[in-house]
């Protein structure tokens, strides 16, 4: 067996197992460490495959960036989890049969002969000097400029929602302003009452 | 690699975008009072966008279509026809909406420029080659739409049905999504010729072909909103602000049109067979639910909601026949049902007032004593939808049917016809109420002069095209 056969099991059964382990656990911490190993491993397959660009960028977004956001969400937001369970014995029956007849009718329908290692070979290797890196930039800004315009476009759409939906400007809230902090000067604060002293 | 003279064709989306960051800016930097200039920027950049696309049009000639930009553009005489009424019925979403919109402290540049933004997925849509470009189109509409009905963020209605019609659009995307990579998986292509031609290379197994098709098939049925895939409609069009409704129920149904033509005739022609049975039960199921559940409202939205189900049944009615009769009645059906809903939405904005939605059936008692003027534009529309010659709405069923008898379903036309006859009884209750029936407020209705008189055109339309349909049938007909 090749070494990079041995890899490939040995990252893939790592990787099923930590994707089990993401909808299994109680924890949500937990489930979203395991969905850091998750896209660590399949970056580690990707790379197998020679994409390294996309493998490194896996990484560094998901794993930095996306997940980071989760794990924070989910430890401010302290989610209740036993409601979400309510029912589940009830309906993990029928849950289980439709999931099974699913499974059989798309096994009958694709099979594994369609999209076997046989329909699709391995490509022939890259030649030395190859570089991945450009040729994903040179494909994203010749032959599809114009999906990745569009797709720069859906990001602004996002943008522009997320703010029209969430930002408030709440006039009853009270907030520190520093610029107008540090230029208060005494006579602002305080006042020299002079009183009379009192007569006992 | 691509010339850059290809990008010409690409003008009027360059166009759209460049104006809506223009808008974007604009809005940053004006006041409250500065709002008119967005409102009259976001119909300008309509007029350039219709401008750009006529361009290159020669008088009485058809565009070739040519497909550019290494295979993700298509330009032909369909897209920039139906471009062109897109254009229209946005810019009678943006005449209609304002007065609505100020009134409720919604006139603001986000609506427009989220608008803008959906428009220009349509657009994408509407001239996409390839199964990406349609994908992320579609995604671009989707989004502009469930941002704009929550935008009336204090509305816990309005909340709910944009939380809903997220949901749901993104299942619906994921369907869609999953039928195009098994198409992928089986063909080895995205680009819709190449597709095309995969198809009708796949001799006898095309099975991943048709299971991939299938899931085309749903995610279409979503997106028009199709019985059993209709779920989503009433309770959107009831929750969002009417303005929105307008925009929802109007425009986007051309784009849907293009994406389902994109598809299964430019693409998966081949498949005919397949898919004909499958729009067939869609259009069925569609026809009885639609026409039959409207009777039961009294709100007008939802029951506007519902006859949008009951056309969709008839749009598929001309799509499924699979012919080029077919494409072109449909197309007919489709630019027609546009205006239409735009008019009816229309005029339950005109009814509306600060802190007044007429929204029960009841508002529109005794209109006819209140404004002779608007009942008429009202009847006007009803009737059309309704498919009463000699409005144009007539003209569009007619076409559609004859299609289907052309193309051996005399049994559907029957029954399409029937279901017709059982939904005209919804339209003539409105118009029963208005005409028939004592008004609860003798309150004078007071109609803005720019919504007064577009609406009025616009209602006037249905009769003037119905009588003269001839112009509107040479366009669909040329562009198939």
């Amino acid at each position: 067996m090749p070494i990079e056969t041995i890899i490939f099991y040995a990252f893939s059964s790592v990787l099923v197992l930590s994707a089990l382990a993401v909808i299994t656990v109680r924890n949500p911490v937990y489930a979203a460490l395991f969905l850091v190993l998750c896209f660590f491993t399949s970056a580690a397959i990707w790379l197998l495959l020679e994409v390294e660009f996309l493998a490194i960028v896996l990484v560094l977004v998901y794993v930095g960036a996306v997940m980071v956001l989760f794990l924070f969400v989910v430890m401010m937001l302290d989610i209740n989890v036993e409601p979400l369970k309510e029912g589940f014995a009830r309906y993990l029956p029928v849950g289980l049969l439709v999931a099974l007849a699913m499974l059989v009718e798309m096994l009958a329908v694709l099979g594994i002969k369609r999209f076997g290692p046989e329909s699709f070979p391995a490509p022939p290797p890259h030649p030395a000097g190859y570089s991945n890196t450009r040729e994903l930039g040179e494909l994203l800004y010749t032959e599809y400029v114009y999906p990745f315009e569009i797709a720069a476009v859906i990001l602004l759409v996002a943008i522009i929602a997320a703010i029209a939906l969430t930002l408030r400007r709440r006039p009853e809230t009270r907030y520190q302003d520093p610029g107008r902090q540090v230029q208060v000067r005494k006579e602002d604060r305080l006042r020299v009452v002079s009183m009379e002293a009192e007569k006992r | 690699m691509f010339e850059l003279s290809e990008l010409n064709a690409l003008l009027p989306e360059i166009l759209v975008l460049t104006l809506t960051c223009v808008i974007l800016l604009v809005d940053l930097y004006g006041s409250e009072q500065r709002r008119g200039l967005i409102h009259l920027l976001s119909i300008a950049t309509l007029v350039f966008a219709a401008i750009a696309t006529l361009r290159i049009h020669e008088p009485g000639q058809t565009v070739e279509s040519e497909i550019l930009l290494n295979g993700t553009l298509v330009r032909d005489q369909m897209g920039d026809v139906l471009k062109l009424f897109v254009y229209l019925v946005m810019g009678l979403v943006f005449v209609y909406s304002k007065g609505y919109l100020r009134d409720r402290n919604l006139f603001k540049g986000e609506f427009f420029v989220l608008c803008l933004f959906g428009m220009l997925g349509m657009m994408v849509m509407i001239s996409a080659a390839n199964m990406l470009t349609l994908y992320l189109g579609l995604e671009l509409l989707a989004l502009s739409t469930y941002a704009l009905v929550a935008l009336d963020r204090d509305n816990r209605l309005a909340s709910e049905s944009a939380m809903k019609y997220f949901v749901l659009g993104a299942l619906a995307s994921g369907m869609l999504l999953y039928g195009m990579s098994m198409i992928y998986g089986a063909t080895g292509s995205l680009d819709l010729s190449e597709i095309a031609e995969g198809v009708r290379g796949a001799s006898g197994d095309n099975l991943v072909l048709a299971f991939g098709l299938t899931f085309i098939v749903v995610g279409l049925a979503f997106k028009f909103g199709a019985v059993p895939f209709h779920m989503w409609v009433p309770d959107v069009y009831h929750g969002s602000p009417t303005a929105v409704t307008l925009f929802i129920g109007s425009a986007p149904k051309l784009a849907a049109f293009a994406l389902a033509i994109r598809l299964l005739d430019d693409g998966l022609g081949g498949l005919h067979g397949f898919w004909q049975s499958m729009l067939i039960l869609l259009a069925v199921a569609s026809l009885a639910i639609g026409n039959i559940v409207a009777i039961a409202q009294t709100n007008i939205k939802r029951m506007l909601a519902y006859s949008t189900i009951s056309h969709v049944g008839f749009i598929f009615l001309g799509l499924l026949a699979g012919t080029q009769e077919g494409y072109e009645a449909a197309m007919f059906y489709a630019i027609v049902y546009a205006m239409m809903a735009a008019g009816a939405f229309g005029v339950v904005i005109l009814l509306s007032r600060a802190g007044f939605e007429a929204e029960d059936l009841d508002d529109y008692r005794g209109l006819n004593q209140r404004s002779p003027w608007f009942a008429f534009v009202m009847l006007m529309l009803m009737a059309s939808l309704a498919g009463f010659p000699p409005f144009v709405g007539f003209f569009a069923k007619l076409q559609v049917v004859k299609a289907a008898v052309n193309a051996d379903l005399v049994w559907l036309a029957v029954l399409s016809v029937v279901f017709a006859v059982i939904g005209a009884f919804y339209y003539l209750r409105v118009i029963k109420l208005m005409y028939m029936d004592e008004p609860t407020t003798d309150e004078p209705l007071r109609a803005p002069v720019d919504l007064g008189t577009v609406l009025s055109a616009n209602g006037l339309a249905q009769l003037i095209l119905g009588m003269f349909p001839g112009p509107l049938i040479a366009i669909c007909a040329a562009a198939f």
